[in-house]
């Protein structure tokens, strides 16, 4: 049987790819050390391992991003050199990048034409481009429309344009970081069933992913790192989650972290028919109402950009509510100021906490008392005290394991499981009656994201009434006693955790009520 | 008096005086948008038309050439350009910054020159009138549109040109591109700095032009500082005009109009106190950008210099 060396857009396929000995320093730091990896068409090979393990050093250099200081890159035998992004294109390789690389303002046809020579000269010859992308389009099932703004396109349909942005470039080999992160359930399934498509074609694709049943489900062969170094590769047919998880950090994992046991109590934080706006002007909130309790972790689950940001917003008094009201313990907090909110005992670990959670080119001691600057023992008559400050960082240090060389290391030189785990010592040290965290645990490495959680389950243990906001599904179903999904604004349900499913959850995340929809035909 | 303004004769002075002293704003605004679509904000511009405006007149004065002065006044404004373009690309400067750098080096640079070599204020014979056999004729309109000089008609001409370049083209596909997402451009192969050079030059190269339009078609004279806070709203024209050649044009003429009258006005000896006349096209600017600057966006990267992640 001799199969096509062609692919079924036209391109030559890459039978073999081989990295030899990729080894990388940076600054006092050996980012990849003497990593061997390979993949083959017709395969899914997964790149797993934790933040800073050296799985994105080793794909820019394979995308011509960074350049290596030892090793070589094999493509069919043949050695070969890749010093910049035009190079790995040229030689088929194409990447997905995890935050998408596309322009919002361009049109999809645009954005796949940006950087290539036209077949005009110097005009653009965006009809010919748009043809090639609908060719494109129907041989590998991703359905897009080229004159369509990016900016209009769901987050799912943007990721298809990535796709096409490689194949229209001829990749034979396609990167895919972190392609799962920011999809729905039901977006997953889809993009798996292209990925499955494109390998049958003699595409040959690596995985770049964090979540383990993904790993398990889609790749054929899976290569684990760990401090720059590479642990081992396997089929995945011969492992499990579990053994790839402690493989990964080295240590025995717990994946659902133990909830213990709890008390449910009074309701703590309750909205009634809370309406707002978001920063485009349009409605973000359209009258969200519900309560959380003293002792439960209520999850908010939906796909980015749903209102989300607003709700939190909302909650602390940092955006203007335009109707109705949030009470917490009963009292009415709506549109208070956000400090008078924090010292009814709101706490708050919000989305984005380089941005929002802390001050980057502070101290890390000065960020544990951002909340309580001004009260004893840190400061007093308006001067801060300097050592009650010390003693407090260094006791929070201690007790949240945060890594650091000193207290007065600048927030902006730690880690983000590290930057985390400030913000949350200083969020939960103070003994809040409400916690709001927000995307706790994105970008966090496994060992963070473990920690975290528990200090959650920790906090609900003892009597707080925590709000999860979360894009992360798994997150959500580890860690909520009632799950609300919200979508466009609007709450589409609230369900006990013991009656949810990740399938009826992405139905409510997609905005459609499992009653409502069609039977699935298996 | 006031009736005068609306008499015919002085009503078709108004607009086409209207219509010639939008020349300098076009200029430069329309390089300014260039470079503010790829993400650089040059607040250099009025330093730059500065020099340009000292470098075409005292070219022009002293060879007798007025396209030679056009050409050194592109030359000066291409080099403040490139200067601003390493310092911006390269050096990551904080572009507000720089820019008022650049304004004060050329405000100061243009006046030790016209002291060094020229000493007093001299005046040359500009770009003429060019008369359009027909169109010229037309009662009214000829006399609005058709008898301007020639660096008139060329900032009316740029406005398509640069609406084309910017849509039409690649580059302006990578010029949009880099000043929305500069990462994407460069994951794309696209050269951030090589683009960014490219439009910052152009826009001082324009600037220059804006210069020369002043000193050696409009004005034809050198006076210390003789833009006046010019290049600052040609600025301001480009957040007006959203980042559009067309609203660039619409701005211009909307603050040439305003100028032309308040000129018109002390010309007839309308009794507005002079200071307040003079002040209206600055109003107008404070305004109009209270009223604009919600309703569009910026291009994302604007200001933002452009570095690869770790």
């Amino acid at each position: 049987m001799t199969e096509s060396t062609k692919l079924p857009s036209g391109q030559t396929r890459i039978n073999s790819l081989e990295m030899r000995n990729i080894t990388k320093r940076f600054p006092g730091v050996l980012a990849s050390d003497h990593v061997n990896f390979d993949v083959k068409s017709g395969e899914v090979h997964a790149l797993l391992g934790e933040n800073g393990a050296g799985k994105s050093t080793l794909m820019k250099i394979l995308y011509g991003l960074y350049h290596p200081d030892e090793g070589e890159i094999l493509l069919d035998g043949k050695p070969v050199t890749i010093s910049s992004p035009t190079d790995s294109i040229n030689l088929g390789i194409g990447m997905i990048h995890q935050h998408f690389m596309l322009v919002p303002t361009l049109t999809v046809a645009e954005n796949v034409a940006l950087g290539l020579p036209s077949s005009r000269g110097a005009l653009t010859d965006l009809d010919r481009v748009s043809k090639r992308i609908i060719e494109l389009a129907n041989i590998y099932g991703l359905k897009i429309d080229p004159d369509a703004y990016v900016w209009q396109l769901s987050v799912g349909q943007q990721q298809r344009v990535e796709i096409i942005k490689a194949l229209y470039r001829g990749a034979a080999l396609l990167i895919l970081d972190e392609p799962t992160a920011v999809l729905t359930p039901q977006e997953v399934d889809e993009l798996f069933v292209i990925m499955r498509q494109m390998v049958k074609d003699g595409h040959a694709l690596i995985f770049i992913s964090h979540k383990l049943h993904e790993v398990v489900e889609i790749c054929h062969r899976v290569t684990v790192l760990r401090n720059g170094r590479m642990i081992g590769t396997r089929p995945t047919s011969e492992t499990t989650k579990q053994a790839l998880a402690n493989w990964m950090v080295g240590r025995e994992v717990g994946f659902a972290p133990d909830r213990g046991t709890t008390t449910l109590g009074e309701v703590r934080l309750s909205l009634a028919d809370v309406k707002c706006g978001s920063d485009r002007g349009t409605p973000g909130l359209r009258g969200v109402s519900f309560d959380v309790r003293s002792g439960e972790i209520l999850g908010i689950a939906g796909v980015s950009g749903n209102g989300q940001r607003e709700l939190a917003e909302s909650i602390t008094g940092l955006r203007k509510v335009t109707s109705g009201k949030v009470y917490l313990e009963g009292q009415d907090i709506t549109n208070l100021p956000p400090g008078e909110i924090t010292e009814r005992m709101l706490s708050y670990i919000p989305e984005e906490r380089m941005r929002d959670g802390m001050i980057k080119d502070f101290s890390i001691a000065e960020n544990m008392v951002l909340r309580e600057h001004h009260k004893q023992p840190y400061s007093r008559y308006g001067f801060l005290n300097l050592r009650g400050i010390a003693t407090h960082a260094d006791e929070l240090i201690a007790k949240f394991r945060v890594k650091t060389p000193s207290r007065e290391t600048m927030a902006k030189n730690l880690s983000g499981g590290n930057i985390q785990k400030v913000v949350l010592a200083r969020e939960i040290s103070r003994n809040p009656r409400v916690i709001l965290a927000a995307q706790p645990t994105r970008g966090l490495d496994i060992g963070a994201t473990e920690y975290v959680r528990e200090q959650l389950i920790e906090q609900r243990n003892q009597g707080a009434a925590v709000m999860l906001v979360s894009e992360d599904l798994d997150e959500i179903l580890a860690l909520s006693d009632r799950i609300a999904v919200i979508y466009e604004g609007q709450v589409m349900d609230i369900v006990q955790r013991e009656n949810a499913t990740p399938e009826k959850l992405g139905l409510l995340m997609a905005g459609v009520h499992p009653e409502d929809a069609a039977p699935v035909v298996k | 008096m006031i009736t005068e303004l609306f008499s015919t004769t002085v009503l078709i002075g108004i607009l086409a005086s209207g219509i010639r002293l939008a020349t300098p704003y076009l200029y430069a605004a329309i390089g300014e948008t260039f470079s503010q679509k790829s993400g650089v904000l040059n607040l250099g511009v009025e330093g730059q038309m500065l020099l340009g405006c000292f470098a075409a007149f005292y070219v022009a004065f002293t060879t007798g050439n007025l396209w030679l002065g056009v050409l050194a006044a592109m030359i000066v404004g291409a080099v403040m350009g490139l200067a601003m373009a390493f310092v911006t690309v390269n050096l990551h400067a904080q572009q507000g910054i720089s820019g008022i750098g650049f304004y004060l080096f050329g405000l100061g640079m243009s006046d030790l020159l016209f002291q060094r070599l020229m000493g007093t204020v001299e005046t040359v014979k500009g770009f003429q009138k060019i008369y359009i056999p027909g169109l010229s004729d037309i009662p009214g309109i000829g006399e609005i549109l058709f008898n301007q000089n020639i660096l008139v008609y060329g900032a009316y001409l740029l406005v398509p040109i640069a609406w084309f370049v910017l849509n039409k083209t690649t580059l302006g596909l990578k010029i949009r591109a880099v000043g929305e997402n500069p990462d994407a451009a460069d994951s794309l192969g696209v050269s951030v700095a090589q683009v960014r050079y490219f439009t910052i030059i152009l826009g001082g190269t324009l600037s220059g032009v804006a210069g020369a339009s002043l000193s050696i078609a409009l004005l034809n004279v050198f006076q210390q500082n003789m833009t006046s806070g010019l290049g600052f709203i040609a600025v301001a024209l480009v957040y007006f005009g959203a980042w559009k050649p067309v609203g660039v044009l619409g701005g211009a003429l909307l603050f040439s109009m305003v100028n032309s009258l308040q000129l018109w006005i002390q010309v007839l000896g309308i009794p507005v106190p002079s200071d307040i006349a003079v002040m209206m096209p600055y109003v107008l600017t404070i305004l109009v950008l209270v009223a604009t600057v919600s309703r569009v966006r910026a291009p994302s990267a604007l200001t933002k210099p452009f570095e690869r992640d770790e």
